[in-house]
């Protein structure tokens, strides 16, 4: 009964076919995109000022360099964190296997520098603020496989963008620019309503 | 014309082909070869033989990296990252645990980590060797053995409970 009535309406379930394949495929893509080639992430926290903003900077890390050995120290990664696996952390990448690193033990109390050769297989990782980061220098150094990627791009927040235009036009004229377009927004709106 | 259609036709359905292989074996389970002998008997129980056991590795465990004591794992070794490993999990964050069988060494472990080992402790590189892995290194959950057929089946979980303490 079910597959007569099936039968009957077969065009519709093989467009229906080809619709559910056309999604799964598009989410596949986005998969793969997203696991083999580039990924977006949000950093936000204190460790890596100033490279990245306390409230949060949107970047893209691609995935290729770490698959094929290319990171090199002062690279920015993406890192699943060794005491969370559940969290991906942002650090800069400062020895590969067999460097000898020097480090500040304890920057707020004290000047006392520690030298380590990194072990086989693994890397050296620390925030740029290393008054307010937890990295190698708590928890060692990090095995390589747990590198998801190097950052490559900051994607400009608005809080950018308004830096950018100011520093461009200067404050007036930004003000300006802003009743502007917001005029002409509404403007728009009015049209359209 | 037919041909270069034809051959457009299989370009692209091998394409999306490989996008939902590379993501079902990547999001949801795989099948992988087990070779050498450092878990028999439970995996290659004869090392002479050349025939690898085939099994099913689930993916579903990493979304929140919840496991047991005695889960079988595959995880990247820690020294090189293109090898890939599998042992079973003696300790969780937090245990302790003897770290031979016949001495009195004890160790805490970190958080985040887990202590692996091979069930054949005489031909097994583990963490007795390399110390507590973090558990971000884990790649999958061994759920069955696939191949031989004779051998298709359950992996069970099992562990020395008397090294491990969770105190």
């Amino acid at each position: 009964m079910v597959l007569r009535k099936l039968w009957h309406h077969r065009s519709i379930v093989r467009e229906a076919w080809h619709r559910t394949m056309a999604v799964a495929n598009f989410l596949c893509g986005l998969h793969v995109t997203n696991t083999y080639l580039c990924t977006a992430a949000l950093a936000y926290g204190p460790s890596m000022l100033p490279t990245f903003n306390l409230t949060g900077d949107l970047f893209l890390a691609e995935r290729l360099s770490t698959r094929f050995d290319k990171v090199r120290p002062g690279d920015v990664v993406l890192v699943r964190s060794p005491e969370d696996p559940r969290k991906l952390i942002v650090k800069r990448l400062l020895g590969m296997e067999g460097d000898s690193v020097t480090y500040v033990v304890d920057p707020k109390n004290s000047s006392r520098c520690d030298t380590v050769v990194v072990p086989k297989g693994h890397v050296w990782i620390e925030g740029d603020n290393i008054y307010a980061s937890r990295d190698s220098r708590q928890v060692g150094p990090v095995p390589y496989s747990l590198l998801e990627g190097k950052a490559f791009c900051k994607v400009p927040s608005p809080l950018h963008l308004r830096c950018i235009t100011v520093n461009l036009l200067g404050e007036a004229n930004y003000q300006l620019c802003c009743s502007l377009w917001i005029l002409y927004y509404r403007k728009g709106l009015y049209e359209y309503t | 014309m037919g041909t270069r259609n034809l051959l457009w036709n299989v370009a692209n359905k091998c394409f999306t082909f490989g996008l939902v292989g590379l993501t079902i074996s990547d999001r949801y389970a795989s099948i992988v070869p087990v070779r050498g002998g450092s878990m028999s008997p439970a995996f290659n129980p004869q090392p002479s033989t050349f025939s690898d056991d085939y099994v099913l590795v689930e993916k579903f465990c990493l979304e929140k990296y919840k496991f047991s004591h005695g889960d079988v794992v595959v995880f990247r070794s820690p020294s090189n990252y293109k090898e890939k490993h599998i042992k079973r999990i003696i300790a969780l964050p937090g245990d302790w645990i003897g770290t031979t069988h016949n001495s009195y060494d004890v160790l805490k472990i970190p958080e985040g980590h887990c202590w692996v080992e091979g069930d054949n402790s005489a031909s097994s590189m583990d963490s007795r060797s390399f110390g507590p892995i973090p558990l971000a290194l884990v790649q999958g959950r061994v759920t069955h053995i696939v191949w031989p057929p004779e051998r298709l089946g359950v992996v069970e979980r099992r562990y020395p409970k008397e090294r491990v303490s969770s105190f």
